[in-house]
């Protein structure tokens, strides 16, 4: 028997991916085995549970429609930010793609320019901008365009909107690579054929930049319908998602059993999008647009 | 005289070449020490070293400023140990974070008062002062003990300052005749929907619910009044704040005109020189603060640092940098005037004319309570 290993030798593809699969086991899997697990335990009081093993938590969830209620306005509010990232973010992509502008990675650049300051603190300027003392309202009253400050704030549209914020790089980035990868003597040879450029942009840019568009819908979807800062600061209570909902049981009511069912429920719904998205589409295209 | 490692190893290795020691184990005693050695943790050398930091959580602001200013740094200068300081602006995110940490990790808590003293015993989380090593507490007001002793005889905390939750408005918006006129039932008032807060606290928003009912913040009747008075100020509410700092950016800002609020934060806002007015209505909600030392912490250092905190100079620094009346006995220790003038401050030193949550009526109430004013706070 040859024991020697070859290029291929499915020994070295498993040790080179064994760093990978134990961080993958240590980090991801096994703490959402032991989270599953608390959702069996026993709530006894703020803060004090037992490993008696009950299905109470899930039962709750099941019967009380106040989190179903929850789980539907929180897929709501991500797919309505997923949808607007896709229409605001498909014609920077497209321009930034399309441009013959020598120094297109400065525009890149300029997208990930956000990223250097912190997510909370981009997100508290909004409270600036919006709030009633803020640049919007302070300018239309001096204008004298209105009589009393607009309530800008603290409602889901401010949510929506400090969302779009924070998602709309994840969405250009992504269709922007899937539009790189067009082979552009495909449109020269629709034109060539006689489509004008708006039947070339729909019968060829368009199609062959769905992948990367879907990919952004659903990276969007699945960050906004998992957000917790941003509903925090910018909405009111009643603009809470999900992610507060979790937060509150534990933190606030220091119920982890129920914490626990409620993070494992949000696991399920937004990894069962994306286990529709890459049956569909695959997961390489993500991949790409996060590599930018 | 210490020994260390390698000489115990030398030692070791000379018994063993004099044959008073078998190979065997000779091997076994040197692999448990090479693996004590080896597989030893940082934090297992900082235990067995001298204690060179003590670690406090509180509540960040102007509160821990005071306190770090006045208290921390002219004990670090004294005793060489540093006091290492973090915020949280919710006790519960702090008991979280506590229950997932290591003993030892957390170690003084600027805590608020017998209502989460009973969280921490529920969950296993006090230790037992040695009170002798605090003869300070001889000046603390004895009413304020006596909660925290009916709970656990042996002490974990000493109470540290107290304060109430009140009533703060703007004065350019709302006159102190108008607010003394209407008292609570200022958050109720629909002529200024969208520019009322309040804290975004159970206890906070029952209590007031039960002002304005009518009824007793210790022994209500009935629930479902209270939840509906509840509702009815989250409708008029712009916004629940979570923390003192929150707090103050929206009262200075003029984002709300009225709100429930701190006594000290108002106190600080005024002297900012922001035009807020604060009053205590009838039976506004009291409450005490103290500095709990948590289990697997270092008793010693923290029972000195509570001894230094306690000491009537530190402790009236501290009170006027953060505008809450120390819990020092005013009979016993000779308060400022500026303390005489704080809010909510008692100089008789009896506590009877502040109204305290009573801690075991309320902690029978708390999860569900909390479950529903949560649910609430949400639109339901």
């Amino acid at each position: 028997m040859n024991n020697r290993w070859t290029l291929y030798d499915p020994r070295l593809a498993w040790m080179l991916v064994a760093p990978v699969l134990l961080l993958l086991i240590f980090f991801l899997v096994l703490p959402i085995a032991v989270m599953a697990a608390y959702t069996f335990f026993t709530f006894v009081t703020a803060g004090v549970e037992t490993s008696a093993l009950t299905t109470a938590n899930w039962q709750e969830f099941f019967t009380d429609s106040y989190y179903s209620g929850f789980l539907l306005k929180t897929l709501r509010v991500g797919a309505i930010t997923a949808l607007l990232c896709g229409v605001l973010g498909y014609f920077p992509a497209y321009f930034i793609w399309a441009t013959s502008f020598r120094h297109k990675w400065l525009l890149l650049l300029l997208l990930i320019v956000p990223f250097w300051i912190s997510f909370t603190i981009r997100t508290f300027s909004w409270i600036n901008i919006l709030g009633e003392q803020g640049v919007i309202n302070v300018a239309l009253l001096k204008m004298g365009i209105i009589n009393a400050p607009l309530p800008m704030l603290y409602n889901e549209g401010a949510v929506i909107l400090g969302l779009l914020h924070f998602l709309l790089p994840y969405m250009i980035l992504n269709v922007y690579v899937s539009l790189e990868g067009i082979d552009r003597t495909l449109i020269s040879a629709a034109r060539s054929m006689g489509c004008t450029s708006a039947q070339a942009f729909r019968e060829v840019t368009l199609p062959l930049s769905l992948p990367g568009l879907a990919a952004g819908l659903l990276l969007c979807f699945v960050l906004a319908a998992g957000s917790y800062v941003t509903p925090q600061l910018l909405g009111s209570g009643r603009d809470a998602l999900f992610g507060n909902l979790i937060y509150d049981t534990i933190m606030s009511e220091l119920n982890w059993p129920m914490g626990a069912t409620l993070s494992i429920v949000l696991f399920l719904v937004l990894g069962f999008f994306a286990a529709i998205y890459t049956r569909y589409m695959g997961m390489s295209q993500i991949v790409k647009g996060l590599a930018g | 005289m210490k020994l260390t490692t390698t000489k115990r190893l030398e030692r070791l290795h000379d018994r063993y070449a004099n044959g008073d020691l078998s190979r065997r184990t000779f091997l076994t005693l040197t692999a448990a020490a090479a693996a004590s050695a080896g597989l030893s943790m940082p934090w297992m050398g900082r235990a067995l070293a001298a204690v060179e930091e003590v670690r406090f959580d509180g509540w960040g602001g102007t509160v821990q400023d005071a306190i770090d200013k006045f208290a921390f740094q002219p004990y670090t200068a004294k005793t060489k140990i540093k006091v290492v300081q973090g915020t949280f602006g919710d006790e519960d995110e702090i008991i979280t974070k506590i229950k997932t940490a290591k003993p030892g990790d957390y170690q003084v808590i600027h805590s608020s008062g017998v209502n989460y003293y009973i969280k921490y015993v529920n969950g296993g989380l006090t230790s037992e002062i040695n009170e002798a090593n605090i003869p300070n507490m001889v000046n603390v007001l004895q009413p304020m003990i006596e909660p925290f002793r009916k709970l656990t005889p042996k002490l974990s905390a000493v109470p540290y300052d107290y304060g109430t939750t009140g009533i703060a408005y703007n004065t350019k918006v709302i006159s102190p005749e108008e607010a003394k006129e209407k008292g609570a039932a200022l958050l109720l008032d629909k002529k200024y929907a969208g520019k009322v807060g309040g804290y975004s606290d159970m206890t906070t928003r029952v209590w007031y619910a039960a002002l304005a009912t009518g009824q007793d913040p210790n022994n209500l009747k009935d629930m479902d009044t209270i939840w509906a008075k509840v509702r009815e100020t989250r409708d008029l509410a712009k916004k629940f704040w979570s923390s003192g700092a929150e707090l103050m950016d929206l009262l200075s800002k003029g984002e709300i005109v009225v709100t429930d609020a701190w006594s000290g934060r108002v106190a600080a806002l005024q002297d900012q020189g922001h035009p807020i007015g604060y009053l205590d209505p009838a039976g506004s909600y009291a409450w005490m603060e103290d500095m709990l030392i948590l289990k697997g912490s270092p008793m010693t250092e923290c029972e000195e640092l509570i001894n230094f905190m306690l000491d009537p100079a530190t402790s009236i620094a501290v009170a006027e940098g953060q505008s809450y009346p120390p819990s020092l006995d005013p009979t016993k220790v000779k308060l400022t005037d500026k303390i005489a003038k704080l809010p909510a401050f008692d100089p008789t030193g009896t506590m009877k004319a502040l109204t305290f949550a009573d801690p075991t009526y309320w902690a029978t109430n708390e999860d569900a309570w909390t479950k529903q004013w949560n649910r609430i706070s949400k639109g339901a």
